[in-house]
């Protein structure tokens, strides 16, 4: 059907069946693909378009509804000039976008409210933006931004020299604010087939394949674990334990069994119960209790008692230390399985070209996808390209493959494009997830408040597969002890295989789990001795010369201290506003809770290089080459800032050539915290390589002052100026590589785990209504030692981003099989849970770092749900031992202390 | 692919009803039913029929047409009697779904949670339905039978909802709870209407939601505050016994005794503010 209607002002004509959704239109037949599609269901708001001026899910419009409407999308906002309007400079100028995927969304439900509205209070922004999530950024610089709409200038780019430290707009950012970043399933060739992948609806159960002929005279090509050469991955090059198509037995609910290939129509019409699979359901194993049980069936064949993982770190005598303590606190906490949740679904598309395969798909690590859809397609590593979109959130969930491997597969076999983009129930169920964990603490101190003893059992469900549980399991009993200088410690992780999700890699590989553990530890101490709970961490904690649980001597950048005495006035004034507060009585009752961690940046003990190139070309072009993945944590920006000054020329004259692994170096993983001090060096390394090859040929001292214009470069040294022709000079590439110095560790985890650590101490106010168990978080104040802030916008983004997810933690979040597997029953942050948010930069440098830097991702989300957790107990008296803190978890715990009491 | 009709008058959409089509108002419910696969039925799209839109008073009270999106609602001059449903209309979702989605799509759909459910109960409304056959109405009570069940015949549209005149000086409120602070599914919500007439409590009509396969009224609370005086002390007139109509569940959300417990926090407070 024939439908007209005004598109960004312009007369459009849409031909096609009226009961299209909207937001399908506008990305798969009029090529705005500047509106997002995280749910289809309501739920993200990704997909906000005005209609009419009013704000709505385009994906929940029907096309018949719009017509002789007007529609205005991401796309209308610029003006004629294609300069951005004031709002999206405005959330350039904030940092309010960060991966992006929700920034169509944002702007275009901000613009509803702006447009009649130039000044609006944080609680009208606040309803505006209500139904719109957002993963990353933990909205207060969205806010802020829309807060603050008014036409102003770009902030001057800063000179030659000075870009680290500056708050440079991030360099992708006009891409993102005006919708033309491509993400994953932005840019899906319009003849690609596509992929619908059939999935087990039990969390375990053998099946067998009936007759598939039939389905395959329908469609392009129907895959099964047959069509896989080599049919095992993971992310261990030993435990190549999970299969892309299941192979007669599946392992959790949600994994992939059969992968139907045709016309994007004809596989979407295709229902589960149309493909010939008879199931043979068997009790699956739930939890870790389950798989620890004597007659537990394996999960893995190969696993016996379903063990993973064990190990640990031992140091001193904890057991007898215990006796000479003056108080003991000991506990048990339990934590859920937590989604990432980023607002882009897994998506991509393959091409073969010739004897190799070309990968457009959004991930974190592509020289790790480069290798393992080698592996499994029994290719040379050379003969797979990974060209990444641009990344709609990550945080750990993108680490694992996900339509790699079946869109490499069938764009082999058929020899044309092939697409697949997963539904946000497929994303929930299919993907990772953070450990589950039990942690067994136990810590005692002197009468003075001196950590003497910690004995710390941390417990995680692995699920179905390793992923990257042997990472967690190795970095927790490293850091289960917390940021504190303790004489006597044991601490032990161990991973179980269960018929749940993989567990894998989530921002801080299960330290936020064991940080719960030993920050309720630290409270129950200091409440027992009667110390001040931010005074007693503040006495433990690490010091550069202190030596670690693993035996090494911290020498530089161990700033907690610093970070607790920034904290120490806002704690004491808060502290006499909430008593005030809590003498009127009511239901309402308030409280403050502090958080500490420290996080060690990089691989645990395990070689994790990155090498970054510096490019100037004849025609004066200087290019970064960064193999480090910007997944909206900003790495894009600060690469280009640490090599331009390392090279010495402005920043503004970069270009940035990132992740397509034909022409970039490998730069290693976007995870554990690792690019800015990893990929960072190697960027400041290259940029001086760069520098030194100029100065050579410039016959120049190291002090010389650099400038490029147009093909030439100029060289003053002292009063002399050199200038180079770079056509002459030919192609110059400077080159980096850093790898941390780290050791392995030895039985007794004894070692070199890391070369630097991040330290962190946040503080949470928080408001209980105790007849009701809910609880409002009214403010965080964050305090963090990250070496040097390359970009302070930056890292605070970061900090907000990760409380967001840490209040999220602590509060809401819960993954259940088969039950919140979509964003409405799956609860994440939205922009009124998410108070205000104060940062304080430490900035304690590490030598080894680029220009003093260490990493910020993860460390920003540790100390956030103790801190809450905390908080929760100075104002109720009940300390959490299982999260999330639902509120009937909460009331019913509040009940039952009652009841204790007046027993 | 169905057909899809989008008539512009009722009469138009009634005949089209003499074969089964799906009802598509705002969408908001019916989308996200079909994430992921194709939609196949029928659809009789009703969003552009004019008599299905917009509010009206008459003598005996209030029409509100079955279209109506909740931001209209918030938005239209009605009496305070209203608040508790327009409170409940800005719980809805968040700003898109409430520019979107209907007041009858909301009933229709019967969730346990349909959050306009308790405040159109405390409001007494009835549901028109209109078929080739005629008008009938019933009130709203016995038109949701059940989680996702109503009493909507094969042919039927819901027309319009009608809410009459309090015979007193009225007011409400509503109140909703929810693990977080938009888009989210009720754990439990309650909207109360009060009449007042010199300063004691004339009339009351009092409904609870997500605590039962549907929402209930509380009859034996509303008959035990009439005569009360209306102040802030009204809350404490609720008792536990006064929730014998609800029957709450476990799941995700919730447990059912927490959902009672709750129940009773929100009617309590609900009271003493509409009565202060
Ligand atoms: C993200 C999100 C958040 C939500 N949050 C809430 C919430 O907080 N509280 C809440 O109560 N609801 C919520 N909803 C549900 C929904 O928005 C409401 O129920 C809304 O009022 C439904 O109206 P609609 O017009 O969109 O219905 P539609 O989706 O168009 O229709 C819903 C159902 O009713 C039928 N129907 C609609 N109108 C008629 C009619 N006139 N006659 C006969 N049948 C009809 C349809 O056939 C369909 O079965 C939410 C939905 C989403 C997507
Ligand atoms: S895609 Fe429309 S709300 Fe998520
Ligand atoms: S910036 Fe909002 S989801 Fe990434």
């Amino acid at each position: 059907m024939k439908l007209e209607f005004t598109l960004n002002g312009r007369e459009t004509v849409w031909n096609g069946a009226p009961v299209t959704r909207l937001a399908a239109a506008l990305r798969d037949d009029l090529g705005v693909t500047g509106t997002k599609i995280g749910c289809d269901a309501g739920d993200c708001g990704a997909c906000t378009v005005l209609l009419d001026g009013r704000q709505v899910c385009s994906c929940l419009v029907a096309m018949g509804q719009v017509e002789g409407c007007s529609v205005e999308t991401v796309e209308g906002l610029e003006s004629g000039d294609s300069a951005v309007a004031d709002l999206q400079q405005s959330f350039l100028d904030h940092g309010a976008a960060q991966c992006g995927i929700c920034t169509p969304g944002m702007l275009m439900a901000a613009q509803e409210l702006v447009r009649g509205n130039n000044k609006p209070t944080r609680a009208e922004v606040e309803e505006t933006l209500g139904g719109v999530l957002c993963r990353c950024t933990g909205y207060g610089k969205i806010v802020d931004a829309v807060m603050d709409v008014v036409a102003r200038a770009p902030a001057p780019a800063p000179p030659a020299g000075e870009a680290v430290g500056a708050r440079i707009v991030r360099v992708d950012g006009h891409v993102k604010v005006t919708g033309r970043d491509v993400f994953g399933a932005d840019a899906i060739p319009r003849d690609a087939l596509w992929v619908r992948v059939v999935r087990s609806p039990y969390a375990r159960a053998r099946f067998e394949l009936g007759d598939l002929a039939p389905l395959r005279q329908r469609l392009a090509a129907v895959l099964t674990a047959a069509d896989v050469p080599f049919n095992g991955y993971g992310i261990y090059p030993d435990v190549k334990d999970q299969p892309v198509l299941a192979d007669g037995l599946v392992r959790y609910r949600g994994e992939a069994v059969v992968a139907l290939v045709g016309e994007r129509a004809d596989v979407m019409a295709i229902r589960d119960d149309e493909v010939p699979i008879t199931w043979m359901p068997e009790a699956p194993v739930v939890g870790v209790d389950a798989a620890m049980a004597a007659e537990a069936p394996l999960v893995q064949a190969d696993k016996p008692g379903n063990l993973l993982l064990k190990g640990g770190v031992k140091r001193g005598d904890a057991a007898s230390a215990f006796e000479a303590c003056a108080a003991v606190a000991e506990g048990t906490f339990e934590t859920a399985f937590v989604e990432h949740a980023y607002i882009e679904p897994e998506a991509g598309w393959a091409l073969r070209v010739g004897d190799r395969i070309e990968i457009h798909a959004t991930t974190q690590t592509p020289y790790m996808d480069r290798d393992e859809v080698a592996n499994l397609m029994r290719l040379k590593p050379e003969a797979v390209r990974i060209v990444p979109t641009a990344c709609g959130g990550g945080f750990g969930g993108k680490l694992d493959l996900s339509v790699q491997p079946l869109i490499a597969i069938a764009a082999w076999q058929l020899g044309r494009p092939v697409a697949l983009v997963y539904t946000r129930p497929e994303s929930m169920a299919a993907s990772t997830k953070r450990h589950p964990a039990r942690v067994n603490a136990k810590f005692g101190c002197d009468a003075e408040g001196k950590l003497l003893a910690c004995d710390v059992t941390a417990t995680f469900d692995t699920g179905a597969y390793a992923s990257w549980g042997p990472t967690v399991a190795n970095r927790v009993p490293v850091h289960a002890m917390g940021p504190y200088a303790i004489p006597n410690v044991r601490s032990w992780g161990e991973a179980f295989f269960t018929n749940g999700p993989p567990a894998g890699a989530f921002r801080g590989f299960g330290v936020p789990q064991a940080a719960i553990a030993h920050e309720a530890m630290m409270d129950g101490l200091a409440d027992q001795l009667g110390i001040d709970r931010l005074e007693f961490r503040h006495r433990n904690a690490l010091r550069a010369g202190d030596t670690t649980a693993t035996g090494q001597t911290l020498a530089h950048s161990a700033g907690l201290a610093q970070c607790l005495d920034a904290l120490r006035p806002h704690w004491r004034a808060a502290h006499e506003a909430i008593a005030a507060f809590n003498a009127k009585g009511g239901p309402r009752r308030r409280g403050i809770g502090v958080g500490c961690m420290w996080y060690g940046i990089g691989n645990t003990s395990m070689s994790n290089p990155s090498r970054m190139r510096v490019g100037l070309s004849p025609a004066g072009t200087l290019t970064l080459y960064s193999g480090a993945l910007d997944i909206g944590q900003g790495s894009n920006t600060i690469m280009v800032q640490i090599a331009a000054d390392a090279v010495g020329l402005p920043a503004s004259q970069f270009a940035l050539v990132t992740g397509d692994t034909d022409l970039t170096a490998d730069a290693g993983k976007t995870s554990a915290s690792r690019q800015t001090f990893v990929s960072g060096k190697a960027a400041e390394k290259a940029g001086q390589d760069l520098r030194q090859q100029i100065l050579r040929l410039a016959n120049a001292g190291p002090e010389a002052v650099l400038s490029l214009e147009g093909a030439t470069l100029s060289v003053r040294d002292g009063g002399e100026v050199r200038t180079i022709d770079l056509v002459t000079a030919g192609p110059l590439m400077g080159e980096g590589t850093f790898d941390p110095p780290t050791t392995p560790l030895d039985a007794d985890g004894q070692g070199v785990p890391y070369a630097t650590y991040g330290f962190a101490a946040q503080l949470a106010e928080v408001e209980v209504d105790v007849e009701l168990g809910t609880v409002k978080v009214l403010r965080i104040v964050a305090a963090h030692d990250v070496g040097r802030a390359i970009n302070p916008t930056l890292v605070e983004g970061q900090i907000q981003g990760g409380v967001a997810q840490g209040l999220g933690l602590a509060l809401m979040e819960e993954y259940l099989p088969g039950r919140t597997e979509n964003l409405h029953d799956y609860l994440i942050p939205t922009v009124g849970d998410v108070p205000e948010i104060e940062c304080i930069l430490i900035e304690d440098r590490e030598p080894l770092g680029p220009s003093g830097a260490k990493g910020i991702g993860e460390p920003a989300l540790v100390p956030t749900a103790p801190a809450i957790l905390g908080a929760v107990h100075h104002a109720t008296g009940v300390r959490a031992h299982r999260v999330p803190l639902l509120p009937h978890r909460l009331r019913e715990a509040i009940v039952k202390q009652s009841e204790a009491k007046t027993t | 692919m169905g057909d899809y009709l989008r008539p512009r008058d009722l009469d138009e959409a009634l005949q089209a009803l003499t074969r089964p089509f799906t009802v598509l108002a705002g969408g908001t419910d019916f989308y996200p039913a079909r994430v992921g696969r194709p939609v196949t039925e029928d659809i009789l799209d009703i969003a552009g029929v004019a008599a299905l839109r917009g509010i009206s008073e008459s003598d005996g009270g209030w029409r509100l047409g079955a279209t109506t999106t909740w931001s209209e609602l918030v938005e239209a001059g009605l009496p305070p009697v209203f608040d508790g449903l327009k409170q409940a209309a800005r719980e809805v979702g968040g700003r898109q779904i409430q520019n979107a989605g209907t007041i009858a799509g909301n009933i229709c759909n019967a969730s346990p949670a349909a959050d306009g459910v308790p405040a159109l109960l405390a409001l007494d409304a009835e549901v028109e339905l209109a078929s080739r056959d005629g008008v009938r109405r019933l009130p709203l009570a016995s038109f949701i039978t059940g989680v996702r069940k109503t009493a909507l015949l094969p042919g039927e549209l819901v027309t319009a909802l009608h809410v009459p005149r309090p015979r007193h000086e009225a007011r409400s409120a509503f109140l909703k709870l929810g693990a977080r602070r938009y888009l989210v599914i009720s754990i439990a919500m309650a909207s109360v209407v009060v009449e007042v007439s010199n300063r004691t409590v004339a009339a009351a009509r009092i409904a609870v939601g997500a605590c039962s396969p549907v929402a209930q009224r509380l009859p034996d609370l509303e008959r035990a505050l009439v005569g009360a005086s209306a102040d802030m002390h009204l809350g404490e007139q609720v008792q536990p016994g006064h929730l014998a109509p609800l029957s709450p569940i476990d799941d995700v959300r919730g447990s059912a005794g927490y959902r009672t417990d709750v129940a009773l926090v929100l009617l309590r407070r609900l009271l003493s503010t509409v009565a202060a």
